[in-house]
């Protein structure tokens, strides 16, 4: 025994440790790999032995080899040997090389169990952290089930170094086997008040961590964090902390605001840059969650900005890049207070970093106004010029492209100046985005009608040097502007100078090294320049030069008829056969111009982005469905015409196009078809040659027109654009000039007519002041005829969030409201024919006597404001204020009744469903309660959404008599189903007292709340309003008895749908259908589905001619979606609903409704 | 933190550390692609570049680069502090540590790491305290070696 542990000793003396391993494989450059071979050979053989000190040692090398990329899982068991032995030293190896090589899938590790198990409880601390530490890094499901419990007992370890290491490792823990947070949780919160630093850090890291995926589970726990971070200095902790609030604060917007103080000291305080940063996004992201509503926290801001500004002018190239990052999450929400750093964002333009300078291209994308847009670019087109590496250049090309055209060229005053920006960026070597720039030349040239002139004769200019910008290679992107160059040549050739020239520089033979893409381009547009130019000469009388431009073409075009290019062969072929006609007919002296540009006559128009997905899909129509037998992969992939035609890779992209998948591409061209009668012209979504042209009449319109140079096309030494800067600036100097003339003139006139206003000086130029260069009129895009007018596709149906999408600046409806006594002053009593209904009462008023409307409103709102209690800040009341005269202007205008507060929910829709102006009877939802000769009870049922079983009754009490009336009291007798909410303590026989009083002729609204639990049928209620009336005769205790009806459309929640999402539910299938059918209907369509609306709270989704499809949700969940079909003198209404029953008595409702029609 | 790569100015991986589960062969991926891409940045560029959904963090010390991957919302500064006090570390414990100490000491790199990060989570902020817990622990080693090279001794007259 004791020869064999020699031997072994011996033989371990030729053994490599790793320090040999490390020399030899330096000194094996050249033949690594068999160097190691050899190495991994003999390291199996050391693991075939006993002695574990050699085992440990192979291990060791081969942790090694691992690193450098070699596979060493086949040694996994002796690893697990090595881990389970008894000396530390090799313990510790052991896991180390587990903790390196195994993972969830090396089958061993199941083995592992019972070993760590026994190292976790150990007497050694070391021996146990290790072991720690190494299933830190391999924990699989089984471990963490397995060990759990062992695991949560070492948290309460005696030493600390146990404690914080089994602290931090249930963090895996709880990732492989989440059973396990609930149990370990409060074990977990105890260890956030260790009394050592070090476990007290790991407790917090590992409730931060957890906390990020999922905070709303955290928020009781924010005290205690709040409490944490006002003590602890550590700033490793605090970081933790505030990254911890700021994922809690969206979920609880009163911690945000609680935070900013303790927060903003911090910034204030601290030195450390990383804490420093952190309470910055924090305070950031508090800020943008807050919602605007909130107190304005833009000292906060404003200190974040500054803060973030001396990030950004440190010299650190790291704290500039996270500042400019921080810098663009403000801007999202407080594009203003960032604004004013535009110098600096400039400046970080130069910096040497490219990721900052890309940085600071995101943040200038949101910083433009109409006023520095030029500036800016000019800024950035200097970068283009200067910057080295086309991957920046490109991007800085695409970003000025961006700036540019967002929002609908929102900020460009100067047309003329953007075609020149876009012109001098043809000049970009190498760019690969020609075609960006081609479709933007072709989009403003369509979009903006005055700037046609212009743009052409930019673009004939950049036919005449096509060499220069298609000179090198065909691979060169920039000569894509060239198919935007020739497009608008030609479609707009009215406005050409000299087309001849355009023309010729358009048949150069260097032309047919171009793409074919772009040939076809230009042998279509050379056709309608020809046109132009036969229009020109023929006019003048130079038949003689109509015939030489016919000669041209027959001469040039066979170039293109030989192309190899399918499209621009065919093409040429087809016009060089026109030409060859038209020549004939000149020869016998024929006048052909007019018919040739009869080709050409139409305007073309772009389309909106969404006007195909407006298109309805007409009825029997399956385009799912195939037309023919689906042709096989491999054919389908040959007959694709677009694949003989050009790469479709080359074709100009529009950003904004989608992919379109064979469904869509397939509806598409249905939907094209069907429309072509109305709008043939498609040059928006695809530039594709292959347009129509439509025969009309009105050729003699198109005018020769001559360009008047009033402004110079070019200034030597002078890139165009920058002259227009110039000019620009000189512009709005004169606009100014104008304006402040103006207004001194008005001021003298005011001054001479005696009024003493002062007037502000002070000269604000913000961006309304700058009115545009020429009268941009930018083109609509145009609309499918029967294009439905929602919005609704902007917002996808399957959205969770999209039931949160509340307005709430918006002042709450009553419907959302407690019942809370308001007063409502009535100015004149009003005779009881009338029909009681507060809306309609006004309505007369406001005929009778316009002029004291307006104060009494005022007055009445006051009443409003201070019945509302302190709790809204002034300026909420400010911002109802505007609304409810933005309300009572609209009213105005239309006539019609204003619209009672409750009602305002329900009168959406009813625009909604509103094609245009077609006045609408006044609808009122009040119905009569009951009545006698005291007093007259109208009544509407709400319901509100945030209350799923509740629905809240106002009652409308008009004072009919001479008496006073007061201590009313109102009683149901409350059903199972349906019970009024009482005060607290009150026994169901108790009435609910009305909180006010009626002086005569007065009335006044009270609410009450119900509870409901089934709302599949209507239900009745009887009930009693008992009251005082008092007059000069004494007073007398009344009675008076109602039923309160609650219908089924009462529990109806106005909800928009998109015909979408209406679909889905149509085909989900678990909905019950019943229908109705109403005759001799005479209302209109209209006014129908205006009523269904208004009384049952539909919503309209879409509708075609005499057919509508409705939708309306309960407050209790269920869809309700209708067919409303107008007949001849009867409408059919079929509907779908999850309740059967909920649905058939909807419909009987609704029965009623219509038969009142 | 996902994952913590130490290597060479000329591309040689020193050190690997992985806080979350990958095959070898997506490992050898994000190696290749993360050392190619920080070793072409210049070096006055700053040290974060965004990396498929992760930030990249690196720091380089003179020939080694130490890189780390950290997620979106987590902080790029306090992650260089992170690796700045694990050079710190190294350097205390070696003693002006260079480049060949983590060569042919890669586990004793292993292990200071180890103490210092578990999990990929700091585990101890204190200097002070992670050295100490080396040291005991190669003190613990050191007791245990002893005897074995009193053998060896013993094999060899």
């Amino acid at each position: 025994m004791a020869l064999k542990m020699v031997k072994g000793s011996i033989d371990r003396m030729f053994d490599k440790n790793l320090q040999d391993l490390v020399r030899g494989i330096r000194n094996h450059k050249e033949d690594e790999a068999k160097y190691i071979s050899q190495c991994i050979d003999e390291i199996k053989q050391e693991l075939k032995q006993d002695n574990i000190a050699v085992k440990a040692n192979a291990v060791c090398k081969l942790t090694y080899l691992q690193m450098l990329g070699y596979d060493i899982s086949w040694a996994a068991f002796n690893i697990i040997e090595v881990m389970s032995a008894s000396k530390f030293t090799f313990k510790r190896i052991g896991y180390l090389a587990a903790s390196q090589c195994f993972h969830e899938g090396t089958d061993v590790i199941m083995l592992t169990t019972n070993q760590i198990r026994k190292d976790l409880s150990s007497p050694s601390q070391y021996d146990t952290g290790v072991a720690l530490t190494g299933l830190a890094c391999f924990v699989t499901p089984d471990l963490a089930r397995d060990l759990a419990n062992d695991i949560m007992t070492l948290m309460s370890h005696t030493k600390p170094y146990i404690r914080k290491k089994a602290v931090l490792i249930m963090y895996k823990v709880f990732l492989k086997y989440p059973e396990s947070l609930r149990p370990a949780f409060p074990r977990l919160k105890e260890k956030l008040e260790d009394p050592d630093p070090g476990v007290q850090s790991a407790a917090v890291n590992v409730i931060c961590e957890l906390a990020r995926r999922n905070p709303k589970n955290y928020l009781s726990l924010a005290p205690l964090f709040f409490k944490l971070m006002t003590s602890s200095t550590n700033n490793w902790v605090l970081i933790k902390i505030i990254k911890l609030f700021g994922a809690l604060t969206p979920l609880e917007p009163r911690l945000g605001k609680k935070l900013i103080e303790p927060l903003t000291n911090l910034i204030h305080s601290t030195s450390a840059m990383s804490l420093l940063y952190e309470c910055v996004n924090t305070v950031i992201a508090v800020l943008i969650s807050l919602s605007s509503g909130m107190p304005n926290h833009s000292a906060s801001i404003q200190l974040c900005v500054q803060k973030l500004r001396i990030l950004i002018e440190d010299s650190d190239q790291n704290l500039k890049y996270l500042g400019l990052l921080a810098m663009s999450k403000i801007l999202k929400t407080h594009p203003k207070s960032v604004q004013s750093h535009k110098d600096l964002i400039l400046q970080c333009l130069d910096d040497k970093d490219e990721s900052i300078r890309l940085r600071a291209l995101d943040l200038l994308y949101g910083m433009v106004s109409k006023k520095n847009l030029m500036e800016i670019v000019k800024k950035l087109m200097t970068h283009v010029d200067k910057a080295e590496g086309t991957t920046y250049r490109d991007e800085l090309l695409t970003k000025i492209i961006d700036i540019c055209s967002q929002s609908n060229y929102q900020y460009i005053t100067n047309f003329e100046w953007y075609i020149s920006i876009l012109v001098e960026l043809t000049r970009l070597e190498g760019t690969r985005h020609g075609h960006l720039i081609a479709a933007q030349m072709l989009d403003v040239a369509i979009r903006v009608k005055a700037i046609r002139k212009f743009a052409v004769s930019q673009m004939s200019a950049l036919l005449d040097s096509a060499h220069l910008v298609a000179s090198n290679t065909q691979r060169n992107g920039i000569c894509e502007v060239l198919y935007a160059a020739a497009w608008i040549c030609g479609e707009f050739s009215e406005h050409l100078q000299e087309p001849q020239l355009t023309l010729e520089a358009m048949l150069r033979p260097k032309v047919t090294t171009l793409p074919g893409h772009i040939q076809a381009v230009y042998v279509q547009n050379v056709l309608k320049l020809y046109a132009a130019v036969l229009q020109q000469r023929e006019r003048t009388g130079t038949l003689q030069a109509a015939q030489a431009a016919t000669q041209l073409l027959v001469d040039r075009l066979p170039q293109f008829v030989q192309s190899a290019d399918l499209e621009v062969q065919e093409r040429a072929s087809c016009i060089l056969q026109l030409v060859k006609y038209i020549q004939k007919l000149q020869a016998k002296d024929v006048p052909v111009a007019e018919e040739v540009s009869a080709l050409f006559a139409g305007e073309l128009n772009p389309v909106a982005p969404k006007a195909q997905k407006k298109v309805p899909v007409p009825e029997g129509l399956d385009l799912d469905a195939w037309i023919n037998e689906p042709p096989s992969d491999s054919e389908s992939e040959d007959e694709a015409p677009k694949a003989i035609f050009h790469e479709d890779e080359q074709k100009p992209t529009r950003p904004r196009q989608p992919e379109v998948d064979e469904e869509e591409l397939a509806r598409r061209r249905e939907a094209r078809k069907q429309e072509q009668a109305n709008n043939p012209f498609y040059i928006k979504s695809s530039p594709s040659p292959q347009k129509r042209y439509q025969d009309a009449p009105g050729v003699e319109h198109i005018p020769v027109v001559q360009i008047d140079l009033s402004v110079p096309l070019k200034v030597p030494g002078m890139p165009a654009s920058d002259q227009y800067v110039k000019l620009e600036q000189e512009r709005r100097h004169r606009q100014r000039l104008e304006k402040d003339r103006k207004r001194k003139k008005q001021r003298k006139e005011k001054r001479r007519e005696g009024h003493h206003r002062r007037h502000s000086s002070l000269h604000t130029e913000s961006d309304e002041d700058i009115a545009p260069a020429q009268q941009v009129d930018i083109v609509t895009e145009e609309m499918p005829e029967n294009a439905l007018p929602s919005d609704e596709d902007d917002k996808d149906p399957n959205d969770p969030y999209r039931a949160l999408d509340i307005d709430l600046d918006k002042p709450l409806a009553d419907s959302e409201k407690l019942p809370v006594q308001k007063h409502r002053n009535a100015e004149s009593p009003q005779s009881p024919d009338k029909e009681a209904v507060p809306g309609a009462e006004k309505k007369s008023k406001k005929l009778k006597k316009k002029d004291t409307k307006q104060h009494r409103e005022k007055e009445r709102r006051k009443g409003k404001g201070k019945g509302k209690g302190k709790k809204k800040s002034s300026k909420h009341k400010k911002k109802k204020h505007k609304k409810e005269k933005e309300e009572e202007a609209k009213d105005k205008r239309k006539a019609r009744r204003r619209k009672a507060p409750s009602e305002e929910v329900a009168e959406e829709p009813v625009h909604n469903g509103t094609l245009d102006g077609e006045p609408l009877p006044p609808l009122s939802s009040y119905c009569l309660l009951a009545e006698d000769t005291y007093i007259k009870m109208t009544y509407d049922v709400q319901s509100s959404l945030q209350k799923d079983s509740q629905v809240t009754v106002s009652v409308i009490l008009e004072n009919l008599s001479r008496s006073f009336l007061k201590s009313m009291e109102l009683n149901v007798l409350d059903s199972l189903n349906t019970k009024m909410a009482r005060p607290e303590g009150a026994s169901v026989h108790d009435g609910v007292p009305v909180p006010f009083q009626l002086p005569p002729g007065v009335s006044n609204e009270a609410q009450f709340v119900f509870t409901v639990q089934s709302i599949a049928m209507a239900q009745k209620l009887k009930g009693t309003l008992s009251f005082i009336a008092k007059n000069d005769q004494g007073s007398t205790h009344e009675k008076l008895d109602f039923k309160l009806h609650f219908s089924c459309s009462s529990y109806l929640i106005t909800t928009p749908c998109s015909s979408d999402a209406f679909a889905k539910l149509l085909e989900s299938g678990d909905l019950s259908m019943s229908s109705i059918r109403v005759g001799s209907i005479t209302t209109s369509f209209q006014n129908l589905l205006a009523k269904i609306c208004f009384h049952h709270h539909f919503s309209v989704v879409e509708r075609v001619d005499s057919c509508a499809s409705m939708y309306s949700r309960s407050v209790q969940g269920h869809h309700i979606c209708l067919l409303v079909k107008q007949g001849e003198n009867s409408v059919s209404v079929d509907g779908k609903c999850s309740d059967p029953t909920l649905l058939s008595n909807l419909l009987d409702e609704m029965k009623v409704t219509l038969a009142q029609c | 933190m996902q994952f913590m790569l130490l290597f060479s100015r000329q591309g040689k991986l020193r050190l690997q550390k992985w806080y979350v589960p990958l095959s070898d062969k997506e490992k050898k991926k994000i190696t290749r692609e993360l050392v190619q891409t920080v070793l072409a940045r210049k070096p006055k560029m700053c040290s974060f570049l965004e990396w498929r959904d992760l930030k990249i963090v690196y720091k380089r010390y003179a020939s080694l680069y130490f890189c780390c991957a950290v997620e979106d919302q987590d902080n790029e500064l306090i992650t260089l502090e992170i690796i700045h006090r694990y050079v710190e570390l190294l350097d205390k414990y070696f003693g002006s540590v260079c480049e060949l100490d983590i060569i042919f000491n890669f586990e004793k790199a292993y292990f200071i790491l180890d103490e210092f990060l578990l999990g990929g989570e700091v585990q101890e902020t204190s200097k002070k305290n992670v050295l100490k817990a080396i040291e005991q622990a190669d003190l613990l080693q050191e007791e245990a070696e002893t005897p074995r090279s009193v053998l060896e001794e013993i094999g060899l007259t």
